[in-house]
């Protein structure tokens, strides 16, 4: 009958949602390549491949944590709390292996990650069947998993000269130049991605931060789901732990203090929507690469430490403002078309 | 088809209670296959619950339902999607950040290797779906800026997408323009053609009589009546929706009528209710009947100034209010009880003291301070005077029951001295006792020459209290009766837009 208008139409409406995902993430790569050329260009040494190689391993730890992120948030929670498992996990690590020296490294990390899918289980347990709001309860474990770092680490600290070389190994060495803190993190990214992208389980995500209530009558098990993501959050948080240990090999009760921000920042720079429903595990990713570039170029162009923050800051704003530019003209768009169609 | 089928479902004798409110008892109903049966009732006659029944979203807790002759019990909209039974509820429940195509297959995606989503095939599927319904839709679009119309129709390609042989309509057309409503029908009917059976709720009778075969009246919260459309006229339709006695609960007293103090004028607000005029004298309780959604809660909005209108004003004794002012209403003599009393009347986490004196914080402060001797002694004499049932005046509102809630947020306006009460669905949720003090209080207040204006979706109760009654469908003023030709079919039938009762 009328099939054959609406293809016309279709291929307008595909062009203009692929181009909206496409500005978004491409825009973050293109603000990323400006940063890197505006730095090389003050301070040549930045690009240098120790330079460029160090900018990797740092946002490397971050972006695996701002993957599990976007999982909680697009369903339109928060996880607070990563840092403080981040902590816990990563003084987990430090404590086995140096205490007992033998330890198989694959269980570290099963165990590494075992703790924080643990500590997710327990976020996502209050959040669904309690009733409790994510910010509520992932804020009290925030304080709950780094008291309990304090009370086990007892004031004592993981020196590196205690951990064996095969661990540190891992936060240095590369394989085929590429350092393997960066392929595990590459890894993470390209996994969780491909797996909220094409499996049914991640898509039942979207929609459950999309519309609630929607989703419970399509018949989607949003507990279950809510639950998956808050728990990967944690495995994906403990992970991040054992490489934390690997990366720095000095570890204290300490370890990942504030992270969950600069996670949940990195999330909302790469257009995950606070308010659940929209963004990609990409778009964090880039989002934490940028954050940490930022930080580094500002370091190597000796501006004070008070204006780094400020420049995150100020990309956040500039992050939303873009994000509700978009949408806004994204909405308009749509709402003209529906009225030509139906005129 | 003719020959009795087999009922693809069957309710028989359900029932759903809420706590001691029986909201569902004796459903009957069968939807049988090739069959468009419509479901009546007024507001709060039990039909939502019914449909949440059959939908799997409450679980009924006395009677039976049939899937295909098999008894069975649903647990969750998961149950009822499987045994072929789809709901397009009121309130749209897609995803608007998702594209179309996903939206009908979420939870359902066809899947390739690895148990991938397949998109080829799932936009495929869909937009072979959107073009059997005759839609120019494209699958890949989002779901965000659709009309209503087109939401409903991607509502309908998801209960076609898992073959949906029951399709159950909660007022599908309550917000569609005719064309709409028509491209609706030609779905509707085709569907039938297939085979499947469609319960269609509706107020508009008319539409019932165009598109349904059978229809099932409920009042009260029970089946009182299924059968052939052929069978039936929209008056007996009516007579069955209403058909109950009218008690002696209501007592309005006669009281001097004066002049007029609240004059409406002319008001409107584009695509909510248009060209709302009628004048309130004092001592006199006019009544503002209809269904829920005919606009008159958003009237008494714009009245109070909470809402801008696009046109016309409002009077008080001959004084005309400034727009969207609600200071000014208040200052002019308005008292507000809003029909949302837990949300918008109290705040219920304050002490019934501080609620109940609200509107009088100007007069009990010194230098800015709130006096709470005095607070304490404004609140005593209303608590008194509207027999207030407490336990202690700085309890939180929240613990009080709903009628004497309600009665708190009375004190808070009667203090003001108002010339005006509108109130809005003044005895919702209120137990049938304390019902009757209401109503009482409405009859004194209106004896002691207020004029007050009551939106209730009671029949009993606006038949009883009302002087006078306002009817409105769809956002206009369709029937305006006096108290002595007030009678429940005539309200009903200007509320259903059947044009008969030409306004008076």
């Amino acid at each position: 009958m009328s099939a054959h208008a609406a293809p016309v139409e279709g291929a307008r409406a595909r062009r203009l949602t692929e181009r909206v995902f496409r500005i978004r993430e491409l825009g973050i790569v293109v603000a990323l390549l400006l940063l890197i050329a505006v730095t090389a260009v003050l301070e040549p040494r930045f690009i240098e491949s120790d330079s460029l190689r160090n900018l990797a391993l740092n946002a490397s730890i971050f972006a695996i944590l701002a993957a599990g992120q976007t999982l909680v948030i697009i369903t339109r929670n928060v996880d607070l709390s990563v840092g403080s498992v981040l902590g816990l996990s990563a003084f987990l690590a430090g404590d086995l292996l140096s205490s007992h020296q033998g330890m198989p490294l694959i269980l570290v990390f099963v165990l590494g990650i075992a703790l924080g899918a643990g500590c997710g289980l327990l976020n996502g347990v209050l959040v669904t069947w309690g009733q409790v709001p994510a910010l509520v309860v992932t804020l009290g474990t925030l304080y709950v998993f780094r008291g309990l770092a304090f009370l086990w680490t007892d004031g004592q600290q993981v020196n590196a000269e205690t951990l064996p070389d095969s661990f540190l190994n891992l936060g240095t060495d590369s394989i085929l130049g590429v350092p393997i803190l960066v392929l595990i993190a590459l890894a993470v990214v390209l996994g969780v991605g491909q797996w909220l992208r094409d499996f049914r389980a991640g898509r039942e995500l979207y929609a459950i931060g999309s519309n609630p209530e929607g989703a419970r009558l399509a018949g989607v098990r949003s507990q279950r789901r809510v639950l998956t993501a808050f728990v990967l959050a944690g495995a994906l948080a403990g992970l991040g732990g054992v490489l934390f240990t690997a990366r720095f090999g000095t570890v204290d009760a300490t370890a990942g203090t504030g992270y969950e921000l600069t996670v949940i920042a990195a999330a909302v720079v790469g257009g995950v929507a606070i308010f659940g429903g929209t963004g990609s595990v990409y778009g964090a990713a880039l989002g934490a690469l940028l954050l940490g570039t930022i930080t580094s170029s500002l370091i190597v162009l000796r501006v004070e430490a008070f204006w780094q923050q400020a420049a995150i800051g100020a990309l956040l704003l500039l992050a939303i403002a873009f994000d509700r530019f978009v949408g806004v003209r994204v909405d308009a768009a749509l709402r003209r078309r529906s009225a030509r169609r139906a005129g | 088809m003719s020959e009795p089928a087999r009922p693809l479902v069957e309710l028989r004798d359900a029932a759903k209670s809420y706590g001691a409110v029986r909201a569902l008892r004796d459903g009957d109903l069968a939807l049988r296959p090739g069959e468009v049966r419509a479901l009546v009732g007024e507001n709060g006659a039990g039909k939502s619950t019914l449909v949440k029944v059959l939908g799997g979203v409450v679980r009924r807790d006395g009677g039976e339902m049939l899937v295909h002759g098999e008894p069975v019990d649903f647990h969750s909209p998961h149950d009822a999607r499987d045994a072929g039974i789809a709901v397009i509820y009121q309130e749209p429940t897609l995803f608007p950040d998702l594209s179309i195509a996903e939206n009908v297959v979420m939870g359902y995606h066809p899947l390739g290797r690895f148990k991938r989503i397949d998109r080829r095939a799932m936009h495929a599927q869909v937009q072979g779906l959107l073009d059997r319904l005759g839609v120019r839709l494209d699958s890949e679009r989002p779901v965000r800026g659709l009309s209503i119309a087109d939401q409903q129709i991607v509502e309908i390609a998801k209960a076609l997408s898992f073959e949906a042989r029951v399709l159950i309509m909660d007022e599908p057309t309550a917000a569609l323009s005719g064309p709409e409503v028509e491209r609706l029908f030609s779905v509707v009917r085709n569907l039938r053609e297939h085979g499947s059976a469609v319960l269609f709720i509706s107020h508009r009778l008319e539409e019932v009589f165009a598109i349904c075969d059978t229809a099932t009246v409920m009042r009260d919260g029970a089946v009182v009546h299924n059968a052939e459309i052929a069978a039936m006229t929209p008056d007996d339709m009516v007579k069955r929706m209403v058909g109950r006695e009218l008690s002696a609960l209501f007592p309005k007293q006669d009281a001097a009528v004066g002049d007029p103090v609240l004059k409406v004028h002319r008001l409107t607000r584009e695509g909510v209710f248009f060209d709302i005029s009628f004048e309130v004298r004092a001592g006199e309780i006019v009544a503002l009947a209809g269904l829920v959604g005919a606009g008159r809660s958003e009237v008494a909005r714009a009245i109070f100034g909470i809402d801008k209108p696009d046109a016309g004003h409002v009077e008080i004794a001959g004084r005309r209010l400034p727009p969207a002012r609600p200071l000014a209403a208040m200052r002019a003599g308005i008292g507000f009880v809003p029909e949302d009393r837990r949300q918008q009347g109290l705040v219920m986490d304050l002490s019934i003291a501080r609620n109940a004196t609200m509107t009088r914080t100007g007069s009990l402060s010194r230098m800015g301070l709130i006096r709470s001797v005095a607070e304490n002694r404004l609140a005593r004499e209303w608590a008194t005077r509207l027999q207030l049932k407490y336990h202690r005046l700085d309890d939180p509102a929240g613990f009080l029951s709903g009628g004497n809630q309600q009665k708190v947020v009375l004190a808070k306006w009667l203090a003001t001295e108002p010339k005006v009460l509108i109130l809005d669905e003044p005895t919702r949720g209120i137990d049938v006792g304390t019902k009757a003090e209401v109503h009482r209080l409405m009859s004194e207040l209106a004896g002691r020459g207020l004029a007050v204006l009551m939106i209730s979706s009671e029949l009993p109760e606006v038949l009883g209290m009302a002087d006078r009654v306002l009817v409105m469908h769809e956002g206009r003023l369709t029937g305006e009766l006096a108290r002595g030709e007030a009678d429940e079919e005539r309200v009903i039938r200007a509320a259903t837009g059947q044009t008969t009762a030409a306004a008076g």
